[in-house]
C-alpha cells in the first residue's frame, strides 16, 4: 500500500488530457480522497504537448508530486517526453493504434476500437480511466456515479453517452485486470469525523469567491492566460444590485475603469497576467496617487514579454511591487494554495478598503488552476472592511491629514478632484514642493494600517530557515518536513503578506544567518528584496515554467546549509 | 470660485479657446441641475491631461466631482464610473492629443458599448501643453517641432472617426458660440448614448485657427467653419457621412440616431430576460461539496 498515487495523461492539446485527470480527482475526491490536479498545454487550442495529472492521496497533499505511478499515453511523443518521470515501478497504458512501444510495464490498449466497441468513439480516454482505476485498486461504482452525473444533462442522447462510457470503463478495467500489471494500491482514504464539510475548488474560484466574500461589487477585464478564468467566473457568478462585470478593450481600459468605478465608492478588482500587469503601470500608479481602493489579481505566467503563457512562474515580484514610475510601494499578497487564494483575496479587498489604494493579489498559474479538496471556507470568519464614507463636514479637502480619511462619494458631499498630478488636500493640482514632501509621506503613512499580516514560523531557534513564498510553499514545506525528519536543523518561515511583510516576522529574520528562498525566477526577485530589508536571504531558484518538486528542491537547500 | 484654492498654479493663455468652453460646461451643469433637480456633485467631469483637461479645476461656481486622471484614458475611467453608478452623469473632457491620439483606441468601444457618457472634445489641432508638437487634427504641411518638413501625415478628421466609431449623437461646435455651445452639451447630456460635443477651441500660442473658423467674407476668404444647413436630416447616417466628409469645419448637429438603448439598460434587459438571480456565495459552494 502507499500513500499516495499520481496519474498523468499526456497527449495532444484538443485529445482531453486535463479532463481525464480532473475526471480521476474527482471521482477520487467522491470517495473521500484528497486530490490536487494539474495540467500544463501549449498556447494553442487544438494539438501541441499537452498533460493533466491528478494526485490522489489518503494523506493532505502539498504538492502536484515529484514522479509519476502511472503515464497514460495518447502518442509517443508523450510517452518519449513523459517516460522520465516514471517511479521505478509506474505503469504505462497507452494507445496501442497510434504507436508502439518496448517496455516492460506498459499496457497497450487499442483504444479507439474499444470506444467505438463501446458504443461512444470518443470515449477513448475513459477506456484508458478504466484501465488505470483497475490497475490501481480504484472503486469502478464511484467512477461509474460520477460518469452518470457528469453526463446527465438533460438533453437527449444523454442517457446513450452514460451507457457508452459507462461501457468504455469496463472494457478498460477487463483489459487492465488480463494483463496482470500490478501497482502498489493507494491506502484507503481516511475518515475525519469532525471536519468541516469538504469542497473541491479551483484556486481561480477561490480567489473570486474570497473577493466576493470580502464584498466586491465591480470586476473588469481583459483575456489573458492563465487569469481569464477569473474573469468568466465572475461574469457567470457576480450578480445583484449594484454589481457589475464587463469585458474592457485592453488592460489598459481595465485598470483605468477601476479608477473610474472605485471612485464612485465601489469596490473593484480586476484579473490579468504579466503583459496586463506591466500595461497597467501607470494606472496603478494613478490608483496610488489618487487614493482609489481596487484589488489587481496578478496570476504569474513565464515572462517576459509574451513568455511563456501556459507555464507557471514567480517573476512578477518586483513589478509587483512597484509596477510604475515613481515612489510606490504596492501592498503585496500573495497565496500559498487554493485555501489560501480565499483568504488572501478577500484581505486583499478589505486591505484595498482599509488604506484606500490598489492591492496586488499576487498569484500564479500552478495556483490558479488548481483543483484541490479544501474544508469548505467559513465566510462567517470574513469581516467586510468598507473606506469611511465623507459625511462633508470637512467640505472637499479629500486629501486632508497625514493619514487615511473619509472618501466623498460623487452624489453625496464633498466634491473633489481625484488627482493623478500632486495634489493640494483639495485635489487640485500643485507643484509646491512641500506639498509634495507632505502628500508622498501621506501616502506611504497609510500602508502603516496593514499591520495585520500573519505568519507562520516553526523551529525558530535554528540559525538558518527557509522561507518560500506563493505557490512555493507546498514543495518548500514537503522539504522542509524531509530535512527537519532528517535531523538537519532547519526554521520554517512563510508568509502570504510579502509587502508590507509582518514587522514581528521582519524582526526575526534578520536575526538568521541565512534565510533561504526558494522561487520561480531567474533573479532570485523575493530574496533580493529581504536583503534590501536587511536580512541575510540567498536565492534558491528555477525557471523551467514548472513547479518545484519536492525532491530537487531539498537537494538544493542542503547545497546551500553549509 | 467660491471654494478654489489660491495656490493652484495654472492658467490658461489669454483668449485660449478652452476658456468659452469651461463657461459653456459652468452652466450647461448649472442648468441640468436646477433642471433635474439634482445636486451638482451628481455629476463627475472625468478630465484629460493637456491644457485642455486642467478645465476640471478651473470650474467656478458649484462644483461637480472630478477626476482628473492620466494621459489618454478619460474614456476607460468614465465607463467605469458609469458602469458602477448609472445615475451619475459623467462628463468627458479632452484635447484632440488626448482624446484621438494616444486615447483613439478607446473611441470605438465606448461607442459600441453605447455608453451613457457625453464627451467634450476641445480641439485647437495641436498639443498645447508640450509646446506646440503636431496632432492627429494639426493641418498638412504644417511646420511643428516635430513636423519640421512640414506635417506628412494627413489630418485626421474626428467627425469620420466618430462616425465610423459608431457614436450615436455628434454635435461640431465653436468655443465661442458660448450659448449655443451649452444648449449641445445639454442637449448631449440628456441623450441616452454616447454623445460628441467636438469643439473648435484654438490655441492662441501655438495654432491659432480664430481667423481662418471666421473667415473674412469681404475680402473672399470663406470662413472655414459653416453652419449646418437646415435641411441636413441628422438622423440619417449616410447624409451625416456625406457631410462629415466635406472639407471645413459644420457646426451644428451632425448626427443623432433615433434609437438608443443606453449600456445599462442593455445589460439590465439582458439579465432580467436570462432571469439571473443575486449572488449566493453559500450556494456556489454548495456546488462545489464532495
Ligand atoms: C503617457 C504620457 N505621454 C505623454 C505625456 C505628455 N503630454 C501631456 S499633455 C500632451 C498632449 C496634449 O495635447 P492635447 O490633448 O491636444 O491637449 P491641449 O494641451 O492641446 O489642450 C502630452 C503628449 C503624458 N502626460 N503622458
Ligand atoms: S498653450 Fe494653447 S491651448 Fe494651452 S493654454 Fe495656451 S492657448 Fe490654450
Ligand atoms: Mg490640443
Amino acid at each position: 500500500m502507499s500513500k499516495n498515487l499520481v496519474v498523468r495523461f499526456a497527449g495532444e492539446g484538443g485529445q482531453g488530457v486535463v479532463g481525464g485527470s480532473e475526471l480521476m480527482a474527482s471521482a477520487a475526491a467522491e470517495s473521500g480522497y484528497h486530490v490536487l490536479t494539474f495540467a500544463t498545454y501549449p498556447s494553442q487550442i487544438k494539438g501541441g504537448p499537452a498533460w493533466g495529472q491528478a494526485r490522489i492521496s489518503s494523506e493532505p497533499i502539498l504538492t502536484p508530486g515529484d514522479s509519476l505511478d502511472v503515464l497514460v499515453c495518447q502518442n509517443e511523443y508523450a510517452y518519449d517526453a513523459n517516460l522520465p518521470e516514471l517511479s521505478d515501478q509506474g505503469i504505462i497504458v497507452y494507445n496501442s493504434q497510434e504507436f508502439e512501444i518496448e517496455h516492460p510495464r506498459a499496457l497497450a490498449l487499442p483504444t479507439d476500437d474499444m470506444a467505438r466497441e463501446a458504443g461512444n468513439a470518443r470515449a477513448g480516454t475513459i477506456v484508458m480511466i478504466g484501465a488505470v482505476a483497475k490497475a490501481v485498486g480504484f472503486s469502478l461504482e464511484a467512477l461509474e456515479s460520477f460518469i452518470t452525473a457528469r453526463w446527465d444533462r438533460g438533453r437527449p442522447g444523454d442517457a446513450a453517452i452514460i451507457e457508452g462510457n459507462i461501457k468504455a470503463l469496463h472494457l478498460g478495467a477487463t483489459a487492465a485486470d488480463e494483463s496482470g500489471f500490478e501497482i502498489a494500491q493507494v491506502d484507503p482514504p481516511v475518515e475525519e469525523p469532525d471536519a468541516r464539510e469538504r469542497i473541491l475548488i479551483r484556486g481561480y474560484e477561490a480567489a473570486c469567491l474570497g473577493a466576493m466574500a470580502a464584498g466586491v461589487d465591480v470586476f473588469i477585464g481583459y483575456p489573458i492566460s492563465p487569469a481569464t478564468t477569473m474573469l468568466t467566473y465572475m461574469e457567470s457568478n457576480l450578480n445583484g444590485d449594484g454589481k457589475f462585470v464587463g469585458q474592457a478593450s485592453s488592460e489598459i481600459e481595465s485598470i483605468a475603469a477601476l479608477i473610474g468605478a472605485g471612485f464612485t465608492g465601489k469596490k473593484t478588482m480586476t484579473s490579468t497576467a504579466g503583459p496586463g500587469l506591466s500595461l497597467m503601470g501607470e494606472g496603478l500608479g494613478l490608483a496610488w496617487m489618487s487614493e482609489i481602493p481596487l484589488v489587481v489579481a496578478d496570476v504569474q505566467r513565464g515572462g517576459p514579454a509574451t513568455g511563456l503563457p501556459t507555464k507557471t512562474e514567480q517573476s512578477d515580484f518586483i513589478m509587483a511591487m512597484n509596477p510604475g514610475h515613481g515612489d510606490m510601494s504596492l501592498p503585496v499578497i500573495a497565496p500559498g494554495n487554493v485555501e489560501e487564494a480565499f483568504w488572501a483575496t478577500a484581505k486583499a479587498v478589505n486591505w484595498s478598503e482599509r488604506y484606500q489604494g490598489p492591492v496586488i493579489l499576487l498569484t500564479e498559474m500552478s495556483v490558479a488552476e488548481r483543483a484541490q479538496d479544501i474544508e469548505r471556507p467559513d465566510t462567517s470568519l470574513i469581516s467586510q472592511e468598507s473606506r469611511s464614507i465623507s459625511d462633508g463636514s470637512v467640505e472637499n479637502r479629500r486629501y486632508e491629514g497625514e493619514g487615511v480619511s473619509p472618501f466623498p462619494v460623487p452624489g453625496g458631499p464633498g466634491a473633489y478632484v481625484a488627482n493623478g498630478s500632486e495634489h493640494d488636500e483639495q485635489g487640485d493640482t500643485t507643484h509646491l514642493a512641500d506639498v509634495h514632501i507632505q502628500m508622498t509621506e501621506r501616502r506611504f503613512a497609510k500602508l502603516k494600517t496593514l499591520n495585520d499580516g500573519t505568519f507562520e514560523a516553526e523551529n525558530p531557534t535554528a540559525s538558518i530557515a527557509i522561507m518560500p513564498w506563493g505557490g512555493s510553499k507546498g514543495s518548500g514545506r514537503g522539504a522542509w518536513q524531509e530535512l527537519t525528519s532528517e535531523g538537519i536543523d532547519i526554521g520554517w518561515y512563510y508568509t502570504m503578506y510579502l509587502n508590507p511583510l509582518p514587522e514581528e516576522l521582519l524582526a526575526e529574520l534578520r536575526t538568521k544567518d541565512k534565510v533561504l528562498v526558494p522561487e520561480l525566477n531567474y533573479m532570485g526577485q523575493f530574496a533580493g528584496h529581504l536583503r534590501q530589508l536587511g536580512v541575510a536571504a540567498e536565492t534558491i531558484n528555477q525557471y523551467t515554467g514548472l513547479p518545484w518538486r519536492i525532491s530537487d528542491l531539498k537537494e538544493e537547500i542542503k547545497g546551500h546549509l553549509s | 470660485m467660491a471654494k478654489r484654492n489660491p495656490s493652484y498654479d495654472f492658467t490658461w493663455c489669454p483668449g485660449c479657446g478652452d476658456f468659452g468652453v469651461k463657461r459653456a460646461i459652468e452652466r450647461a451643469l448649472t442648468a441640468r441641475a436646477s433642471e433635474k433637480q439634482e445636486p451638482i456633485e451628481n455629476s463627475v467631469i472625468v478630465a484629460g491631461i493637456g491644457c485642455s483637461g486642467n478645465l476640471v479645476h478651473l470650474q467656478e461656481g458649484p462644483q461637480p466631482f472630478g477626476i482628473h486622471g492620466i494621459h489618454g484614458r478619460t474614456l476607460p475611467i468614465a465607463y467605469g464610473t458609469k458602469s458602477a453608478n448609472p445615475d451619475l452623469n459623467v462628463l468627458v473632457v479632452s484635447g484632440d492629443g488626448d482624446f484621438l491620439s494616444i486615447g483613439s483606441e478607446h473611441i470605438a468601444p465606448q461607442a459600441r458599448r453605447n455608453l451613457d457618457i457625453t464627451v467634450v472634445v476641445m480641439d485647437n489641432g495641436i498639443y498645447g501643453l508640450t509646446k506646440g508638437q503636431a496632432s492627429p487634427t494639426t493641418d498638412l504641411e504644417e511646420i511643428t517641432p516635430t513636423t519640421k518638413y512640414g506635417k506628412l501625415d494627413d489630418r485626421m478628421n474626428p467627425l469620420m472617426v466618430y462616425l465610423g466609431g459608431g457614436a450615436r449623437f455628434i454635435i461640431s461646435e465653436l468655443s465661442t458660440r458660448i450659448r449655443p455651445l451649452q444648449q449641445a452639451i445639454e442637449d448631449a447630456m440628456n441623450y441616452p448614448g454616447f454623445s460628441i460635443v467636438h469643439v473648435q477651441s484654438p490655441c492662441t500660442t501655438y495654432n491659432d485657427t480664430y481667423a481662418a473658423l471666421k473667415g473674412d467674407e469681404a475680402n473672399g476668404i470663406k470662413a472655414l467653419a459653416q453652419p449646418i444647413a437646415d435641411s441636413h436630416d441628422a438622423s440619417d447616417y449616410f447624409q451625416a457621412l456625406a457631410l462629415a466628409a466635406q472639407p471645413g469645419v459644420p457646426v451644428g448637429v451632425l448626427y443623432k440616431a433615433d434609437n438608443s438603448v443606453p449600456a445599462h439598460d442593455r445589460l439590465t434587459q439582458a439579465k432580467q430576460k436570462a432571469g439571473i438571480a443575486s449572488t449566493d456565495i453559500e450556494k456556489l459552494f454548495d456546488g462545489m461539496v464532495i
